[in-house]
């Protein structure tokens, strides 16, 4: 494990994830489909996860990674309720825009 | 039992209030009239057992009920104290008022409140014995506050007309006034003494505790400010003529006979404190002396029957306030109630008339009763010689010893006494030769209603003037029952007057002074059959005293209208700034609201973005700034 730190060097995992997530939320600011919003949430939540793991193999406790897993499973549940969101959203605008929803402002 | 005898005395009246505020209209007229007189007369009958009582032993009762108040080194107890003093004053304060309670079941028989006034009778009673039976100045104050409470539901008991509420509220504010400075005055004691139970007070002194004197001067300066108040003295006596707005026995009762003696009643309960300062003493002589003279002589030109009364009432009053300043508290005790026993009378008496002439009070329209008020002009008649001080009626002694004790201490205060007395008489003549002699001067109408009062009215009337006849007999100079049996509550002996001849010449001095003012009245009002003027005719001298020297017009003047002043200016000025500023901030926060809602439009997108920047901010500002 920690060879492999040594030949990439921590700061190039933190450089990475920074760049995910700003990907992301441009992504996420930049798009109106509903679809690549949230492709672009996933990324920024794995842009975490990488960290995690990152700085779980720098300071050699596995807390890192357990907390990876969790997260992983709470961002699959998310995944499918949103998605069901969606698929409303779909039958009842005939798109997924995200300008369709201005009504929900109430 | 006594504890059980004095509750019944001090809560007979209470209950007849509850019975008749709340079942008084379903009794109906007759039984509220017959239980009120009743709750009194069980008071009085307690009264009369407790007074033979202590008159034998010469042991207070005491009646401790429980500890009211505990501060570290204060305690006040919720107790009653049945001494010579509180007994005499509640002998002739349950004996009037069950007489005028008797009187008032026939004078207020068509009042469609009857119930309400023997209701509020009754609890003027019960907040009377309370003040008088209190053991403490807390206790008394209680009462005093009750007292004034009725007073002012009595004075405005026909609260239909406006003037009558405006009467009520002036002697309730008035009394106010005063009422501030008793609490003071108890403050102050309380601080002095750690205690403000008379008797602690009393045996503090008499082991040499230490006091202030200056501070116990100001205590008892506000004491009789309070005094003052509630029994209408110079500055504060402007209420009480305006209180003859109530129905007669009410300014029988309360106006006359027992509340406005509660300031006599205060000074003499604390004499042993006002012993020891005597600049008080002089202030309360001289306000005293001036307050009698200035309202005689506001009574020699007043044409309404109740206003001579009430005048003469506040004269009298000067003259005790005169007697206490001159340490002489058992002369005042004694002027207290030969007072009470001839003015409760007169103003009954006039009550009668009054009721007569079908609330005629403006004795202008009087005259030529004595024909048919048998009964009520000879009770009114041996009143008027009481109150003029003519031997052998009882206010010759009384009076007599007031000015004889002003002779030896100051001539000033004697002659100033000696010009109120003569005025006194004067007036009071002159109110009963318009009343009774010469021929009637009202309407046919009334000329044919004129009747002598049904014999409720006549009774009361009779035993009061058989008391104004004899009460002098209590103390008789030299040999005085009333002197001996104050005795125990006096700090100082009384003063005995040798009867040598200045005594002599004082008394003919005296009843000459009162046979001029007669004869003046009577050449006036009999010989030259004079009849006042008119409102309208009125000039010169007369006029300044008809309006009262002007007193309440110069209280209207540099107390009222500043105070409504201010009060606009606070209206106006203060209240709309503030109430501006508030009103602005209001409407600051709603305009904010309406621009700020304009940012919540729906979009997702624009909300991502300004989450964005919200975190990218605090990041910011947790990594560069910081």
């Amino acid at each position: 494990m920690e060879n492999i730190l040594q030949q990439v060097g921590i700061d190039n995992y933190i450089y990475l994830s920074t760049l995910l997530f700003c990907v992301g939320i441009f992504g996420v600011l930049y798009r109106r489909n509903a679809i690549v919003m949230f492709m672009s949430i996933e990324i920024m939540l794995n842009a975490v996860n990488l960290l995690l793991v990152a700085f779980s193999t720098y300071h050699q406790d596995a807390a890192g990674q357990v907390f990876v897993f969790f997260s992983m499973a709470v961002a699959a549940a998310e995944v499918a309720v949103g998605l069901a969101i969606l698929v409303a959203v779909y039958r009842n605008h005939n798109g997924i825009d995200i300008d369709n929803l201005k009504k929900l402002k109430g | 039992m006594e504890t059980n005898l004095a509750l019944l005395l001090l809560f007979a009246p209470f209950a007849g209030f509850l019975i008749n505020v709340f079942f008084g209209k379903k009794l109906g007229r007759n039984a509220s009239g017959i239980l009120g007189t009743l709750a009194v007369t069980v008071s009085f009958a307690a009264t009369l057992f407790f007074f033979l009582q202590v008159m034998n032993t010469k042991v207070p009762v005491m009646v401790n009920l429980f500890e009211w108040l505990k501060l570290a080194n204060f305690t006040v107890n919720f107790s009653f104290q049945l001494d010579q003093l509180s007994l005499l004053w509640l002998m002739f304060v349950t004996g009037i008022g069950t007489l005028i309670h008797m009187y008032s079941i026939s004078y207020m028989h068509d009042d469609e409140n009857m119930h309400k006034f023997f209701a509020y009778l009754n609890l003027f009673v019960f907040f009377m014995i309370t003040l008088v039976m209190g053991s403490n100045l807390l206790i008394m104050f209680i009462g005093w506050e009750g007292v004034g409470l009725c007073s002012y539901l009595l004075i405005g008991f026909w609260y239909k007309n406006q003037s009558y509420n405006d009467a009520a509220k002036k002697a309730f504010i008035m009394n106010r006034i005063g009422d501030l400075g008793f609490l003071i005055g108890i403050f102050i004691l309380a601080y002095l003494f750690h205690s403000v139970e008379y008797d602690m007070m009393k045996t503090e002194l008499a082991n040499g505790w230490p006091v202030d004197k200056t501070w116990l001067g100001i205590a008892m300066l506000c004491l009789f400010i309070g005094a003052c108040g509630k029994s209408a003295q110079i500055p504060l006596y402007t209420w009480l003529p305006d209180a003859m707005a109530g129905p007669t026995p009410v300014s029988a009762l309360i106006h006359a006979a027992t509340m406005v003696t509660a300031g006599i009643f205060m000074i003499t309960r604390l004499n042993f404190l006002f012993n020891l300062t005597p600049d008080v003493l002089e202030i309360i002589a001289v306000v005293g002396a001036v307050t009698s003279l200035v309202a005689a002589s506001i009574g020699l030109v007043q044409n309404d029957i109740k206003k001579v009364l009430a005048y003469s009432t506040v004269s009298q009053l000067g003259l005790m306030f005169l007697a206490l300043g001159l340490g002489a508290y058992e002369i005042a005790v004694f002027h207290v109630i030969t007072h009470a026993f001839f003015k409760a009378c007169l103003f009954l008496g006039s009550g009668s008339v009054i009721h007569t002439l079908h609330g005629e009070q403006d004795m202008r329209n009087m005259g030529g009763l004595r024909k048919v008020m048998k009964i009520t002009f000879i009770t009114f008649l041996i009143s008027t010689l009481a109150i003029s001080g003519l031997p052998p009626f009882s206010g010759f002694f009384s009076k007599d010893e007031i000015l004889m004790t002003a002779f030896h201490h100051n001539k000033v205060l004697w002659i100033i006494g000696s010009l109120a007395s003569i005025m006194t008489a004067f007036y009071m003549f002159r109110l009963l030769y318009l009343t009774f002699y010469k021929d009637f001067r009202g309407t046919e109408e009334q000329k044919h209603h004129l009747h002598e009062s049904p014999s409720l009215i006549t009774f009361p009337l009779i035993v009061l003037a058989i008391l104004a006849f004899v009460g002098g007999a209590i103390s008789l100079p030299g040999m005085s029952w009333l002197n001996e049996y104050l005795a125990p509550v006096m700090a100082k002996p009384a003063e005995h007057h040798h009867l040598g001849n200045t005594e002599y010449m004082l008394m003919g001095i005296a009843v000459a002074g009162a046979l001029i003012g007669i004869g003046i009245a009577y050449a006036k009002y009999i010989k030259r059959g004079e009849v006042p003027p008119a409102d309208a005719e009125i000039t010169g001298v007369t006029n300044v005293l008809y309006n009262k020297y002007y007193v309440d017009e110069i209280y209207t003047a540099i107390i009222v209208k500043p105070i409504y002043a201010i009060g606009s200016f606070f209206k106006n000025v203060i209240e709309v700034a503030l109430s501006g500023l508030v009103f602005g901030l209001g409407r600051a926060a709603t305009l904010l609201g309406n621009e700020g809602k304009t940012i919540q439009n729906g979009s997702v997108g624009f909300y991502l973005l300004v989450f964005v920047l919200g975190v990218c901010s605090i990041l910011g500002y947790i990594f560069l700034v910081k």
